[in-house]
């Protein structure tokens, strides 16, 4: 049966700021994948295309073929005993958690990574090589993948692990969906105490106090991230909220805490915000709210993992709180050695502009190398934050940023970026020329073709 | 622990009704006609719970084997809590307006061999004196239209078999139920552009399912709101309706 590809032009990435016209066939079956790899013949190339969490243009092939992978969302294997799970790449977190929930009573299993919504697919977490709040232990998504299945344009299905055919497993993790389809994949779960956490908020002061909260919690706590009031300035710099958390055993009395926590989101947003609700004035109340109302010494409670991993995916489609224009978020590593100057400096240009939105995170890695050739995470500190899409302005800021990036010697991430300049990812990624040989020449995507172009492209600047 | 039979196991529908049934540790038996695409559901259910799945490949179109099927289904799980026949095809209308051996070969799968296989299925249950049967059925059988009345009239024809297989089984402890999806985005709509509210997720459709043949009740609209529609369309007179594109 011929299944036909449909003409979209509703197709959007998370943060809604580019829109293209794409070719979509969806995926349900291995041997329709198969079949529709007969598409590159047209001469156009392919993209896998999960839940849309990525937020540029990495996950977008404009006026290609997207392939939806969503209903290849089967699992093929869990076996309780050594926490390994095997599923096809269309598989969600969230349906994996669902699955720990019911088939792991002793609840000694979990995702070995996650990132901040389980509202993603296995495929897109290998493509993306995501990262969690616990990198620091724990390292990347792509450091639990065991093995995948990756079916190539030509209609090979290789499988890809450490000791086979271990060149395209390297490229394929973190490969932005460039050297093939992802069919299946094994993935090895964390053994953990229990599903529940032990979890810590407090407020901090400023920067300083974020490097010394957060190097000190490193050993005792499996995950740790701070929420920064990006509007702070002088003193204030860099002041946040910090989050830290480890699972704990099952303890009489926690099994009443229990909800249901994996279907629709109880609040969505059903239109866009008008634009002008996101700005300077609105977001600094509610920052300076935020920040006084996080208490002041830690305090410790027992709570399930949705409020402190998943906070934003009680509220559906969040993103078009930023209106009809979308948001670009930026998200850097800079490496350790010169962290804390570039942090500074990068949060001293965002609070100045006043452009920021109030979803800003501050995280620093661990030194877990990444299988993954072209993986985003480095030992260092990561800032990631939103901005309101205002064209010129923004796009202007965010090449500053970049520049205070690059000159610290770290790079940008290539799942929310959709800006970057060809010559700035090719300084942070000196990887790229290498993986650009083990890409399947019937993929491609709007990110891959602007990044890697030689001549570097300059920007359409308004007279 | 339900015993489930599903015709049509591949279907997106009928997947999601499966993975909720595993959940609670349901045994099956799947028919479907390809056989790597019913492995791959089988492994799913057993991972998701299923204490047991057995699969049987075939044309459920070809009516002559019925019996042996229902047969085999009725021994493999020894007793059948609930039987749902989710198979069918989506006819292209206008190929069928000129080639009537194809508008006969649908008519064939989507009424003439459902209405075999559910006289098996009914000499099984009344057998057993228990069980509830589901058959899918759709909103296109209210009403004749012409963008699909080849596909409408197979559906409606099924309506009206269900309803009397129904009111025959009640006094044996067996319960029919008539499931009429509205817009479901599976591969069997992959032609349709799939925006807009009326549209509905297979797995929204599985819930409401497996409510209805919990209760037994007889006809399911799904989601709710095309119980409403479909009284509108159904009452709409004859000489507006067909000034109406629909």
């Amino acid at each position: 049966m011929q299944v036909p590809s449909m003409l979209r032009d509703d197709l959007l990435t998370w943060g809604r700021s580019h829109r293209f016209r794409h070719h979509l066939r969806s995926l349900h079956f291995s041997d329709e994948a198969v079949a529709a790899m007969g598409l590159a013949e047209s001469g156009r190339t392919m993209l896998a295309r999960g839940l849309g969490r990525s937020y540029g243009d990495s996950a977008l092939n404009a006026d290609q073929i997207l392939l939806d992978v969503n209903g290849l969302d089967r699992f093929i294997h869990f076996d309780a005993a050594s926490g390994i799970v095997e599923c096809e790449a269309g598989v969600t977190l969230a349906a994996i958690l669902q699955l720990l929930e019911t088939r792991d009573s002793d609840q000694r299993w979990f995702l070995p990574v996650t990132p901040g919504t389980k509202f993603v697919t296995v495929g897109g977490a290998i493509a993306n090589d995501v990262h969690g709040k616990n990198h620091h232990r724990a390292g990347c998504f792509g450091n639990h993948v065991l093995s995948f299945q990756l079916l190539r344009s030509n209609g090979e299905i290789l499988n890809c692990s450490p000791n086979s055919n271990p060149a395209l497993f390297q490229a394929t993790i973190g490969g932005l969906g460039l050297t093939g389809l992802i069919l299946s994949a094994r993935v090895a779960l964390q053994a953990v105490a229990g599903l529940w956490l032990e979890a810590e908020s407090f407020r901090y002061e400023n920067l300083d106090r974020f490097h010394q909260i957060s190097s000190a919690s490193l050993t005792d706590w499996e995950y740790s991230v701070a929420w920064i009031d990006c509007l702070a300035a002088g003193a204030n710099l860099g002041r946040g909220v910090f989050t830290r958390a480890r699972h704990v055993a099952p303890a009489p009395g926690m099994d009443q805490l229990r909800f249901d926590s994996h279907g629709q989101p109880r609040l969505s947003l059903p239109f866009d915000l008008p634009s002008f609700a996101m700005n300077r004035t609105s977001i600094g109340i509610f920052n300076t709210m935020l920040w006084h109302k996080a208490s002041a010494r830690p305090r410790r409670q027992i709570t399930h993992y949705d409020p402190v991993f998943y906070p934003l995916d009680a509220i559906g489609g969040w993103n078009r709180l930023y209106g009809a224009s979308g948001f670009y978020q930026y998200q850097c590593v800079v490496p350790t050695s010169t962290a804390r100057d570039a942090i500074r400096e990068l949060l001293g240009l965002i609070s100045q502009s006043g452009q920021a939105s109030f979803l800003a995170v501050l995280k620093t890695f661990g030194t877990v190398v990444s299988p993954g050739m072209l993986s985003f995470p480095m030992p260092g500190v990561t800032l990631a934050l939103d901005f309101p899409n205002r064209g010129f302005g923004t796009l202007a800021l965010l090449d500053q940023l970049d520049r205070v990036t690059q000159s610290a010697g770290g790079r940008i991430y290539p799942a929310k970026d959709g800006r970057v300049s060809a010559a700035a990812f090719q300084q942070g990624y000196p990887g790229w020329r290498q993986f650009s040989t083990m890409i399947d020449p019937g993929f491609s995507s709007s990110f891959w073709r602007r990044v890697s172009a030689e001549a570097p492209l300059t920007r359409f600047r308004p007279l | 622990m339900k015993r489930v039979v599903i015709f049509g196991a591949t279907s997106a529908i009928a997947q999601a009704v499966a993975r909720r049934y595993a959940v609670d540790g349901a045994r099956f038996f799947l028919a479907a006609r390809n056989a790597g695409r019913l492995d791959a559901v089988a492994a799913d259910l057993r991972t998701r719970g299923a204490s047991a799945v057995e699969v049987w490949v075939g044309d459920l179109a070809d009516c002559p084997g019925h019996a042996a099927l229902v047969d085999l289904a009725g021994r493999a799980l020894q007793g059948v809590d609930c039987a749902l026949l989710a198979y069918g095809t989506l006819p292209d209308q206008k190929t069928c307006e000129e080639d009537a051996a194809e508008a006969l070969r649908h008519i064939g799968t989507n009424y003439s061999s459902a209405v075999s296989l559910l006289t098996q299925l009914a000499t099984l249950m009344c057998a057993q004196a228990y069980g509830t049967i589901g058959v899918i059925g759709s909103v296109a059988g209210d009403r004749g239209r012409q963008s699909n009345y080849l596909y409408g009239s197979a559906k409606a024809g099924l309506a009206v078999f269900v309803q009397g297989l129904r009111h025959r089984l009640w006094s044996r402890g067996v319960r029919v139920v008539l499931i009429k999806p509205g817009f479901v985005d599976t591969p069997m709509t992959a032609a349709f552009p799939k925006h807009g509210p009326l549209w509905a997720s297979p797995d929204r459709v599985a819930g409401d399912i497996v409510r209805a043949l919990g209760s037994g009740q007889a006809t399911l609209y799904t989601p709710w709101f095309w119980r409403g529609i479909m009284l509108v369309i159904r009452l709409i007179p004859d000489f507006i309706f067909r000034r109406i594109r629909l």
